[in-house]
């Protein structure tokens, strides 16, 4: 009788990596150079801004090297920056940022007409027709690289002021939201405490910050098209330079240690009969979700309000639905875990196959002997 | 960013074990209370890893904050050592962690991470077993939310465990649980003991070895201390039942290339035809073939 050779493993992940490293290089001699991590930065920064989000790491040369080297897969992009970042110690405790000085590059709201400083849309596709741009399939670098100096010599730089009002302050100040929530634990670091349920806001609120977007849009969609009721309006929507405050290592006074790219998105959703916890007598107020992400991302600062804003009414009333429930949408919306889970039912299960195999025969026997006993009786019964 | 930022280069390593001395002490925590309370599965915040969520990041995990320069590494799976995921693993140990030796031998290892088998070869008091567990809590197959599993598994309540046992028998007239099968430890709580095959479940019972089981993804580590009862969820009328390997009239089978009978076999679709079967343990396979040949020169 034959058998298998036990020995081969090694050899085979030897060849897979030299196989992908191959099609790294496109295939031909004449093909073309190797992406520069600059190119990727700046002419995909929308994706370095998703992986840096979802890799959890404010870090625009790595991410722009994980999309490199992982071929242009999001999943697995986002993947390589945070096992990088698992290797970094945690040096201190940042206090909370005020995104009011966000230096901004785009600001809306849906609320208002008008709103203090003035609504900007800046980049956005969100009014750009979706029609192919064939020009740009042969583009000549001349004209490319003086795109941004000509925006920029004929933008009004003067007028600009270097940051602009919360809209949410003035409806504050109107008495219809809310007052801002007292800090009395300091955050809570996903990092490091594993997710223990029932959760707090700041849990969920930092777990959705590294989500991976689709994950996240996908529950957020559920429940807008139904399986909810949040119903938000966008308060605002900002996009910007966030200045990151950091204590002094030596007076402890706060000083700019440098500055993120920032998404924030804060949606308000309609009041609720006792939707405060000062009582059944107090004042109707609308209330609030909000999200917010490192990079550029819209879509997901979206998704994450109305998520807030779900799991805020889950958590306090129990989950009507899937994206109200705390557990359901937090451990099913990292990229990491859940791309990692549904690749690793590719490696050998043989063991647990044979296990499967020996029970359905063992099943299946039994079935067998219990028809055959059953033909016995009504054979014996027709006599 | 800062324009004069430079990258990191290919040569700067990373420290030893990879992950950051914070992360190591924490899960040496976990462990020691891991082991305090045996089947307890006691979070932990869990790094991200190089490898995927799935591929052993728990047990590696273990491994990585256990693991010194005087130890001798065995990484299995699937019972081998040339398991293109126990390659890997095994590789990453040696490059994050300078010094410590590797084996195939399971007698000669101080430290040895698995996946889906516990080794044919009896451990001893001065080894370490660290299982890779998929799914941590037995209780998933019963009920989705894990706020509520917990409340289960305080209280002791695994009666709707039971009650799919017992559905089993009304259905199939066998209990169909093939791998992962709940295992009561030290009396409390019921453990998933990773999927492992029924087979490997007698030896979790009073092991000399402490056996440690990590779930990277699901953020839990949980344990059975040497010498600690590990009995299989059953019914005192129905007896526990590892993987039959008799043929129909049967004989047990014999492993395709050693010839031993008492080990856990693969069954293999030859290319030319018809089946084969061989051990999923290596190391015993190979030791096995190691002895008969050695009978063989001896007169």
């Amino acid at each position: 009788m034959g058998y298998v050779a036990i020995k081969g493993g090694e050899k085979a992940i030897d060849g897979a990596a030299d196989a992908l490293e191959a099609l790294r290089g496109g295939g031909q001699p004449s093909g073309p150079d190797p992406l520069s991590l600059d190119a990727i930065e700046h002419q995909l920064r929308l994706l370095t801004s998703r992986i840096m989000s979802e890799g959890g790491l404010y870090h625009p040369k790595l991410a722009a090297l994980a999309i490199k080297q992982m071929q242009g897969d999001t999943l697995e992009a986002g993947f390589a920056l945070r096992a990088y970042r698992s290797t970094r110690p945690r040096l201190l405790e940042t206090p909370p940022q005020d995104t009011g000085q966000m230096r901004l590059i785009r600001r809306i709201s849906s609320a208002f007409k008008d709103i203090p400083g003035g609504q900007m849309l800046g980049p956005t596709h969100d009014y750009a027709l979706r029609l192919m741009r064939f020009e740009l399939a042969e583009e000549s670098p001349e004209p490319f690289r003086q795109m941004a100096a000509q925006f920029l010599q004929n933008a009004p730089t003067d007028t600009l002021p270097d940051s602009f009002p919360k809209v949410l302050d003035a409806l504050r100040k109107e008495g219809l939201l809310p007052p801002k929530p007292v800090h009395r634990n300091p955050a809570f670091d996903i990092t490091r405490d594993p997710l223990i349920f029932p959760v707090s806001r700041s849990a969920a609120l930092a777990t959705m910050a590294r989500a991976e977007t689709g994950s996240m849009l996908a529950i957020a969609y559920s429940n807008m098209r139904g399986y909810g009721d949040v119903h938000p309006t966008v308060a605002e929507l900002r996009v910007g330079y966030l200045p990151v405050m950091l204590p002094h290592p030596v007076t402890g006074e706060l000083t700019e240690a440098g500055e993120v790219l920032m998404t924030e998105c804060e949606v308000i959703a309609m009041y609720e009969p006792d939707d405060t916890d000062t009582g059944k007598d107090a004042a109707p107020e609308f209330t609030l979700g909000y999200g917010a992400c490192f990079g550029h991302n819209e879509t997901k600062a979206i998704s994450m309000a109305i998520l807030d804003r779900a799991l805020q009414k889950g958590m306090r009333d129990g989950p009507a639905n899937a994206s109200e429930d705390p557990e359901f949408v937090l451990m099913h919306i990292d990229g990491v875990d859940s791309m990692g889970f549904a690749n690793h039912y590719k490696m050998p299960h043989y063991v647990t196959f044979q296990s499967d195999m020996d029970r359905l025969r063992a099943t299946r026997s039994k079935h067998q002997e219990r028809r055959q006993d059953q033909q016995e009786v009504s054979h014996e019964s027709e006599l | 960013m800062n324009p004069n930022y430079k990258l990191p280069g290919a040569q700067d390593s990373y420290s030893f074990g990879f992950l950051d001395e914070f992360a190591k002490r924490e899960i040496r925590r976990v462990i020691l209370k891991a082991i305090s309370i045996p089947g307890y599965q006691t979070p932990y915040a869990s790094r991200e890893m190089p490898m995927g969520r799935g591929f052993g990041t728990g047990g590696l995990q273990l491994t990585l904050a256990m693991i010194g320069p005087d130890d001798t590494l065995k990484v299995i799976d699937q019972g081998s050592d040339d398991s293109v995921n126990a390659v890997n693993l095994r590789k990453f140990a040696e490059l994050t962690c300078p010094g410590v030796s590797t084996t195939e031998s399971t007698a000669g290892a101080s430290l040895i991470q698995t996946r889906h088998r516990v080794p044919e070869t009896a451990l001893r008091e001065d080894q370490v077993l660290n299982l890779q567990v998929p799914y941590p809590d037995p209780l998933v197959i019963v009920e989705p939310s894990e706020a509520r599993r917990k409340v289960m598994h305080g209280e002791g309540d695994y009666a709707r465990l039971l009650t799919k046992l017992y559905e089993d028998l009304v259905q199939f007239d066998e209990i169909t649980i093939s791998h992962r099968y709940p295992t009561r430890i030290n009396g409390h709580y019921v453990i998933d003991p990773s999927p492992i095959p029924r087979y490997d479940v007698p030896r979790l019972h009073h092991a000399k070895a402490l056996m440690l089981f990590g779930a990277g993804r699901e953020k839990k580590i949980y344990a059975v201390p040497p010498y600690t009862d590990a009995e299989p969820l059953v019914f005192d009328d129905i007896p526990f039942r590892t993987e039959n390997f008799n043929t129909s009239d049967g004989k047990r089978r014999a492993c395709a290339r050693c010839g031993a009978t008492d080990s856990f076999l693969d069954e293999l679709n030859l290319e030319e035809g018809g089946k084969a079967w061989q051990c999923s343990d290596t190391d015993y396979c190979n030791r096995q073939l190691a002895g008969a040949n050695a009978r063989e020169v001896t007169p």
